[in-house]
């Protein structure tokens, strides 16, 4: 006799109690959606200690693969894994098509938008979103004004932030059009996923994510400068000691483009080159993973080391393409969030298809009466960070923390905006030997060459402690593969 | 041309930076392996003659490692060891040269193999636990013995696990210059004593003291071999310098040396670093051309003198080939 026995869908879902959030895997009634039924049919079928196996062995790969972030402190460079849940977020055909055209339509519409602000300021004169707010954005870039970009492509390569309300609806929390990270977890997950459960896999009919990279290549090499047919296309990383440094080795050797350092390049008569052992070699397209401010210390920060001397002139030149443009944070910048779906109707004469999480910005006086009498009830960030950095979750707040920033919010208003504490949706995550609730956010990866491409799916990050509505790999989040069915 | 064929061409080259890494992590190991073995023969010809030649004996190999600030004798075995095997912030020590070769190494992870990779990390790991450095005084022999058993895996690893591309050579590169280099100081160092033995010295400690030159660079077995254990002061520079067939001999080294420069140059071509084969030739036919009677009725110590500014000039030929070179000479090609 084996000892291992079935585990009933009912131990299984033991502690998994339903609350207003959306549930992923049940309707209301506590029924299983229709898409999740498969899944907690092979889980219940699994000898309960088969699930623990699995769940080892995935471990296992991740780190003998060294698929790590690096946690910023002492020299030593500690290295650690994304903690990764092994059951997967199911997203159906038909919530993927919303979503594909929802996003498709909103960064048609903000890239329109820095090619207008960076150009004629159309938006600007007609009002529509007020001066001020562009110019005092800590992103906004002057020596961009006028700059003739390649194929008039600002942002290549997004990650926008979803959520999924109440009501089911996503909506998205925020765009990132700087550099965004985390597309090699998804491929990753991906990969561990399919070794972990092959059968269930291959019975759903999942599409396909593994592309990503060649089409992240074809991506670049379609902005390539022109009469450049084979262009040399390089990664620039900060790098060793970047947080990230892992997802650019990663997408280098996948892409089998070169590493570079801002070392490694020179410029010289407005032409980018790297140098290798056999002599300078002229670069055509940089897939940026450098923020603007330590891109070239001759425009943006002079001491900064990290970029390449000279690299902004020969962008400006046009015998460079940098991917992506700089200045791009102005149109993530949480303020300017605010305005996307009116610069969805503004440009393109459409309703949009996704919506804001509603918005308050503290440079105006009525929304901070309100925001600061409710701060307890209200989430507050701060419009320049990223990464989970600079934020008050009003709920999870101490009177302290209140008081800090009610003062920062004062002596500097337009610094920050608030929303709603949001209720978003939770999936069904292994912890222990159980199935809990977590909540989740998805991040899908859109790239935008010749046109519009997302693959279908995304990073779902998962808050992995019980009741925390925060996803962010450094403040205790992890994430699980996303199936998008055929 | 085929589009395979421009890819494999392609990709033979290397990022300068990448190849500066691969030398150094390289030179880094052979000088960490060069000075445990050193202190490892001292510690263990200090075992054989009385207190009185420590001070001297001491000095002769910090000489010999290339006179290091702050290793100045201070009267105790352990404590001396213990600095050179251990303070981090003395570019000298073991510890010194094994951080410089992992983080080196860290920062082209992609180039090497895993297996590389996990070795190093755990000879680096090892050396920095606390236990093993608060243990030193009382097991420095196998301690010692464990940290050259790592880079010899290490290297083991490296010809079997990574493609013998560019990359490779580099690795060789650093390896044999560093190798002829840190043999040259000690000939230099050694010579003086070697011709002009003190009177008080009797056979048998003459005796050690050949053996342990000999063990410096692991061939007094390989001696025995070619000249049987007869040993003499001016056979063993001859081994030492001239051998083309022992690995740790200068000229071996230097053989290596052109090798790798060729290996290099099989996978690039566009700018042929004439001047530095012009170098390694010089070196390597003042090597093939002359004989050791001459070496020695002539100028010993300038002759070594001669091949450690020529191993500098070739390093620096190589930065100015492959790494530092400027913009305009690569530009005029």
């Amino acid at each position: 006799m084996s000892a291992s026995h079935s585990v009933e869908l009912d131990t299984l879902f033991g502690d998994y109690t339903l609350d207003q959030a959306f549930d992923e895997m049940r309707e209301s009634s506590g029924d299983l959606r229709p898409q999740y039924r498969a899944l907690a049919e092979t889980l219940a079928g699994l000898p309960s200690d088969e699930l623990q196996r699995r769940k080892q062995s995935a471990d296992l790969a991740f780190l003998t693969q060294g698929i790590t972030f690096t946690v910023y402190g002492r020299e030593e460079g500690t290295e650690r894994i994304f903690p990764y849940d092994l059951l997967p977020r199911i997203v159906t055909a038909q919530e993927w098509d919303r979503i594909e055209r929802g996003l498709t339509q909103r960064i048609t519409a903000l890239n329109l938008f820095l090619r207008d602000v960076y150009s004629d300021g159309k938006i600007l004169n007609d009002r529509v979103i007020p001066r001020e707010l562009v110019y005092s954005c800590k992103h906004y870039r002057r020596p961009m004004r006028g700059l003739q970009v390649p194929r008039n492509v600002y942002i290549a390569v997004v990650g926008s932030d979803l959520l999924r309300l109440n009501n089911g609806e996503f909506v998205v929390l925020e765009d990132n059009l700087r550099v965004p990270s985390g597309v090699s977890y998804m491929l990753t997950n991906r990969r561990v996923m399919k070794r972990t459960f092959p059968a269930l896999f291959q019975s759903y009919g999942v599409r396909p994510i593994e592309y990503y990279p060649q089409l992240l290549l074809s991506t670049l090499r379609s902005l390539a400068p022109e009469g450049r047919p084979e262009p040399n296309i390089v990664l620039l990383t900060p790098g060793v000691f970047n947080s990230a440094y892992f997802e650019h080795t990663y997408l280098a050797r996948q892409m089998g483009i070169d590493l570079v350092e801002g070392r490694d390049l020179v410029t010289h008569d407005n032409v980018v080159y790297m140098r290798t052992t056999d002599g300078l070699k002229r670069v055509d397209v940089i897939y940026r993973r450098v923020d603007d401010d330590f891109s070239d210390p001759l425009i943006f920060r002079p001491d900064s080391a990290l970029g390449c001397a000279g690299l902004f002139n020969a962008y400006r030149a046009g015998n460079v393409t940098v991917a992506n443009a700089f200045g791009t944070g102005l149109a993530d910048d949480k303020a300017i969030y605010a305005y996307v779906p009116r610069m969805i109707r503004y440009y393109l004469n459409e309703d949009p298809i996704l919506l804001n999480v509603e918005t308050w910005l503290l440079n105006e006086e009525k929304d901070r009466r309100h925001v600061l009498a409710n701060l307890d009830k209200l989430v507050v960030k701060a419009v320049g960070e990223s990464g989970g950095y600079g934020m008050l979750i009003g709920p999870h707040s101490t009177a302290r923390q209140r008081e800090e920033f009610a003062r920062q919010i004062e002596a500097n208003p337009r610094n920050y905006i608030a929303q709603p504490t949001l209720d978003f949706s939770r999936a069904p995550c292994l912890i222990g030997d159980r199935l809990e609730p977590r909540h989740v956010d998805l991040r899908p990866y859109i790239l935008f060459g010749d046109k519009v491409n997302i693959v279908p799916g995304g990073l779902t990050r998962v808050a992995l402690e019980k009741g925390s509505l925060v996803v962010n790999s450094s403040q205790g989040g992890g994430s699980k593969d996303t199936w998008v069915l055929g | 041309m085929t589009v395979s064929n421009q890819r494999v061409r392609e990709g033979a080259k290397m990022l300068s930076r990448v190849a500066d890494s691969l030398y150094w992590m390289s030179r880094y190991l052979e000088r960490a392996e060069n000075t445990v073995r050193q202190l490892d023969v001292t510690l263990s010809l200090m075992l054989d003659t009385g207190e009185v030649d420590f001070d001297a004996r001491w000095q002769r190999m910090v000489a010999a490692l290339g006179k290091p600030v702050g290793m100045d004798w201070n009267g105790s075995i352990e404590a001396m060891s213990k600095r050179l095997v251990y303070d981090s912030l003395s570019p000298a020590s073991v510890i010194y040269c094994l951080n410089g070769a992992r983080e080196n190494a860290r920062q082209v992870r992609e180039e090497i193999s895993s297996e590389m990779w996990q070795r190093l990390n755990r000879l680096y790991h090892q050396m920095h636990s606390p236990h093993a450095q608060s243990q030193f005084a009382s097991n420095m022999n196998d301690q010692l013995a464990t940290i050259v058993d790592g880079i010899y895996l290490f290297k083991g690893t490296t010809d079997t696990s990574m493609i013998h591309g560019q990359g490779w050579q580099f690795i060789r590169l650093g390896r044999y210059l560093e190798r002829a280099y840190s043999t040259a100081t000690l000939l230099e160092v050694y010579q003086p004593d070697l011709f002009q033995p003190s009177g008080s010295e009797s056979a048998g400690h003459l005796y050690l003291e050949l053996v342990g030159l000999l063990r410096c660079c692991t061939s007094f077995e390989a001696y025995c071999q070619v000249y049987t254990a007869d040993l003499s002061p001016d056979r063993i520079l001859e081994f030492l310098l001239l051998n083309r067939d022992f690995p740790h001999a200068i000229h071996y080294c230097v053989d290596g040396t052109r090798q790798a420069i060729e290996g290099i140059q099989q996978t690039g071509g566009r700018r042929p670093p004439e001047e530095l084969k012009a170098g390694i030739g010089k070196l390597s036919a003042m090597l093939g051309y002359t004989s050791i009677s001459e070496i020695i009725s002539g100028d010993a110590a300038g002759f070594l003198h001669t091949i450690r500014e020529q191993c500098l000039r070739i390093h620096e030929l190589i930065y100015r080939y492959y790494v530092h070179y400027s913009i305009q000479s690569a530009l005029a090609v």
